[in-house]
Order: C-alpha cells, then sequence, then structure tokens
C-alpha cells in the first residue's frame, strides 16, 4: 500500500479536495472516532479537561473531545494544532467546538509550560518521520514535539498518541524520540498482527507528589504492552521484576486477570475490523 | 481564538523560549466576535489554578475590557457560581479574536489571525 507519509508533506497531501474527501467518508469518521475513543479511555480522565490535539485536521478527533458527557467526565475543551489550512478550513466549516491553530508540531508546540491536563494524537505523528525540508532531519522534528509536549504539558499529565507507523524502525525511532524528551512511554496495540493493527503510543510526564500516574498502571495487563521508561531506579515505575512487555510478563499478567476473572484483552471491544484507514 | 487560548499561548520563536516578555502575545488591530459557548464550571474550576491571571488582565485591558479584579476568583467563588462564573465564562470561553495579530513582546514577530485561526508556521530560521 502507498504510503502519502512517504512521498509529499502533509499539507501539499491534505490539500482542500483530500481534505474534503477526507472528512465526508463515514468509514474514515467511524474509525477516527473510535480511536479517539480509546484514547480518551487510555487517558483516564477525572472531569473535564483541557486537551491539546495534535494534528487535529478537520476535527473528527477533537468533536469526539468535545462529545464527552458529563457523566463520563466531559465534555473536555480541545485546542488543535494543524499544519493543514485545507483541513482547518474544512473543521472550521464544520464548526467544531475547539480551538484551531495552523501550526507544524516538527517545530515545536508553542504554549507555557504545563498548559494542559492531557494530549492526543490520531493519525498524525508518523507524518513526522519525514523531513520536511533540507534544513530539518526527522529526528530533529520528532525532538522539537516531544520537547514541546513534555513542557506544555501538566506535571501528572498524559498523552496518547495513536499512529501508523512504516515499520519497526519508525516505532523505535518515534518511541525513543518520546523517552528521550523525558516521558514515561509504553505502546500498545489493537488488534495486534491483523492488518488493522492500531498503535497507540501512551506517555506520562513524569509523577510528582500530587498524584502523577505512572505509565505501568496505565497498560498494566494490557495485551502486547511494551513500558519504556527514562527514568531510572527510585521512581515507581522503575521496578525491577520480570520486563514489562516481556511474553513472560504478558502471561504473569493474564494469568493474575484471569484469576480475578476479568476479560484478558483488552481489545476485544475493538477487534473484528475489517480495514485499517487508507490514504 | 479564544482569549483562554491566548492565556496559554507564547511565542514560537526559538530565541523567545526564556524570555518573560514573550507571554502572553499582545494582540493588535484585534477584531472582536462573541460565540454562545454552553458553561462548564468544573471546567473552569479545573483550569483556573493554571490561569496566568495577571496576563489575562493585561489580554482584557489590551482589548479595552473593563478592568479585571487584581486577584484571581478563588475556588470557592466559582463553586458559587453567580457573576463571577458568569464574566469569567464570557471572557475566556465565549470572546473570539477572529482577525488581527497576535504580536510577541519579546521579538516582534506578528502571528496572523484569520478566521478565528492563528498562523504559528514559522519560517525555518527562527524555529
Ligand atoms: C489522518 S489526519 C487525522 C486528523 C484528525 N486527528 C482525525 O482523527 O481525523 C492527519 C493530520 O495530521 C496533520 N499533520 C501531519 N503532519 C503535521 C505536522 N507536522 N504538524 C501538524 N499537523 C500535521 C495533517 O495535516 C492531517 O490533518
Ligand atoms: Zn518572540
Amino acid at each position: 500500500m502507498s504510503r502519502p507519509e512517504d512521498t509529499l508533506s502533509a499539507d501539499v497531501h491534505y490539500d482542500d479536495v483530500e481534505a474534503r474527501k477526507y472528512t465526508t467518508s463515514s468509514r474514515i469518521q467511524n474509525i477516527q472516532a473510535s480511536m479517539t475513543q480509546r484514547a480518551l479511555e487510555l487517558l483516564d480522565l477525572p472531569g473535564p479537561s483541557l486537551i491539546l490535539d495534535v494534528g487535529c485536521g478537520s476535527g473528527l478527533s477533537g468533536e469526539i473531545l468535545s462529545a464527552v458527557p458529563p457523566d463520563e467526565g466531559g465534555p473536555h475543551a480541545w485546542i488543535g494544532m494543524d499544519i493543514s489550512a485545507s483541513m482547518l478550513d474544512v473543521a472550521l466549516q464544520r464548526d467544531v467546538e475547539g480551538d484551531l491553530l495552523l501550526a507544524d508540531i516538527g517545530q515545536g508546540v508553542p504554549f507555557r509550560a504545563g498548559a494542559f491536563d492531557a494530549a492526543v494524537s490520531i493519525s498524525a505523528i508518523q507524518w513526522l518521520c519525514n523531513a520536511e525540508s533540507s534544513e530539518t532531519s526527522p529526528a530533529q522534528r520528532l525532538a522539537r514535539f516531544f520537547g514541546g509536549l513534555y513542557q506544555s504539558l501538566k506535571r501528572g499529565g498524559r498523552a496518547v498518541c495513536q499512529f501508523y507507523p512504516k515499520n519497526d524502525v519508525q516505532r523505535q525511532m518515534i518511541t525513543a524520540a518520546a523517552v528521550k524528551a523525558g516521558f514515561g512511554a509504553g505502546l500498545l496495540e489493537d488488534d495486534p498482527e491483523t492488518k488493522n493493527v492500531k498503535v497507540y503510543l501512551v506517555l506520562t510526564v513524569g509523577g510528582d507528589a500530587t498524584g502523577g500516574r505512572d505509565i505501568t498502571s496505565v497498560v498494566e495487563g494490557m495485551e502486547g504492552v511494551d513500558v519504556m521508561d527514562s527514568r531510572k531506579k527510585g521512581t515507581k515505575g522503575g521496578k525491577g521484576e520480570i520486563k514489562k512487555g516481556s511474553k513472560a510478563w504478558i502471561m504473569n499478567k493474564k494469568e493474575q486477570m484471569e484469576r480475578k476473572g476479568k476479560v484478558v484483552k483488552a481489545s476485544s471491544k475493538y477487534t473484528g475490523r475489517k480495514r485499517r484507514i487508507q490514504f | 481564538m479564544k482569549l483562554l487560548t491566548l492565556n496559554f499561548l507564547s511565542c514560537a520563536v526559538k530565541t523567545c523560549k526564556t524570555s518573560p516578555l514573550s507571554f502572553p502575545l499582545h494582540p493588535k488591530d484585534a477584531e472582536l466576535a462573541k460565540d454562545d459557548v454552553e458553561p462548564n464550571p468544573d471546567l473552569l474550576t479545573n483550569i483556573l489554578p493554571r490561569l496566568d491571571w495577571s496576563a489575562l488582565r493585561t489580554t482584557a485591558a489590551e482589548l479595552g475590557f473593563p478592568d479585571l479584579p487584581e486577584t484571581a476568583p478563588s475556588p470557592e467563588e466559582l463553586v458559587e457560581g453567580g457573576k463571577t462564573v458568569q464574566d469569567l465564562h464570557e471572557l475566556l470561553m465565549e470572546t473570539q479574536i477572529v482577525e488581527g495579530k497576535l504580536v510577541c513582546g519579546c521579538c516582534g514577530h506578528e502571528y496572523a489571525v484569520r478566521e478565528g485561526i492563528a498562523n504559528f508556521l514559522l519560517p525555518s530560521h527562527l524555529v
């Protein structure tokens, strides 16, 4: 399958025609909605929050954030960043509730420190793996993005980035950049080893005394989870037992969960989808 | 752009990151609009401690609004509801800059705002 990410820059790919086509496809609407819901589940926000939507596009992800009812801890307010003026234009026409910025996340995240409770990014950050110009490299753009994202989140905050890595190299490159920026990072896969696998990078900003929740508690017991932690021993996440994400660890967890009578397959609700997004 | 967003945005230019002058950005030739937004008091209560109140006062003054109180309302005042919450809701969530510019007090860079969307794309030498 050809990936537009490999040949075009995002603002060129998402022109007026593509932005409209993308947004009006009910298949895409459904996929983006369910992935955003999954991200919200992983964020586990206690109440109405201020959320950054990274690569918000025409607002298919953001409108899910606005639609969370009060009895489920919403609705949330969101600010979206996107590099495609055409996508933002469609967002305006659809009258989304979030505030919109025309911005390149590879240049950074221009908010003051600790601004957001949380961040989501749905189907966007794989675009950072391509250099936009000869003056920058993917590594540099990823560093600017994750560095800025880390700064802009409050302590104890979380980010969930669903993305489409082209291969293991990209997956590693993205995860390593997040860890380098200071995040606790875990990768979660829904429908692993199928064509419609969905990869979620779950990020936490170093827990502090005031209730930072650690990555290990976010993804604990979930299938296909890999925990990478830049923080060394002494922090809660650095417990030295079985390596998180190893087969043994997962099996162990599964057993524990089964004994407790829990549904083990965290992704059951999301399985069975036939196709993955096609650009 | 909502004034809420303006209270969290700072200049994106590399050399401005460490300067206190790069926040808040200053509206210039701003055209304002007011949207009806469903009140969300729990959201306001959540955000209140993170607001930069003195920056909000600056922004309000620059846009020609009546002076805001010197200190932010207390969480108790927000819980009580009434006029304080209503005012804050209108100012932060309903007031929008639809056209104009946002100017950095450090480097002077002007970010254009069109149809409520601020353009933060920078030429590469400023990143
Ligand atoms: C597949 S769309 C997803 C949009 C939205 N999150 C959704 O779920 O429908 C990917 C979006 O990422 C944006 N994007 C790609 N590279 C970007 C960059 N460097 N900075 C900001 N946005 C970017 C694209 O413009 C596009 O709108
Ligand atoms: Zn500046």
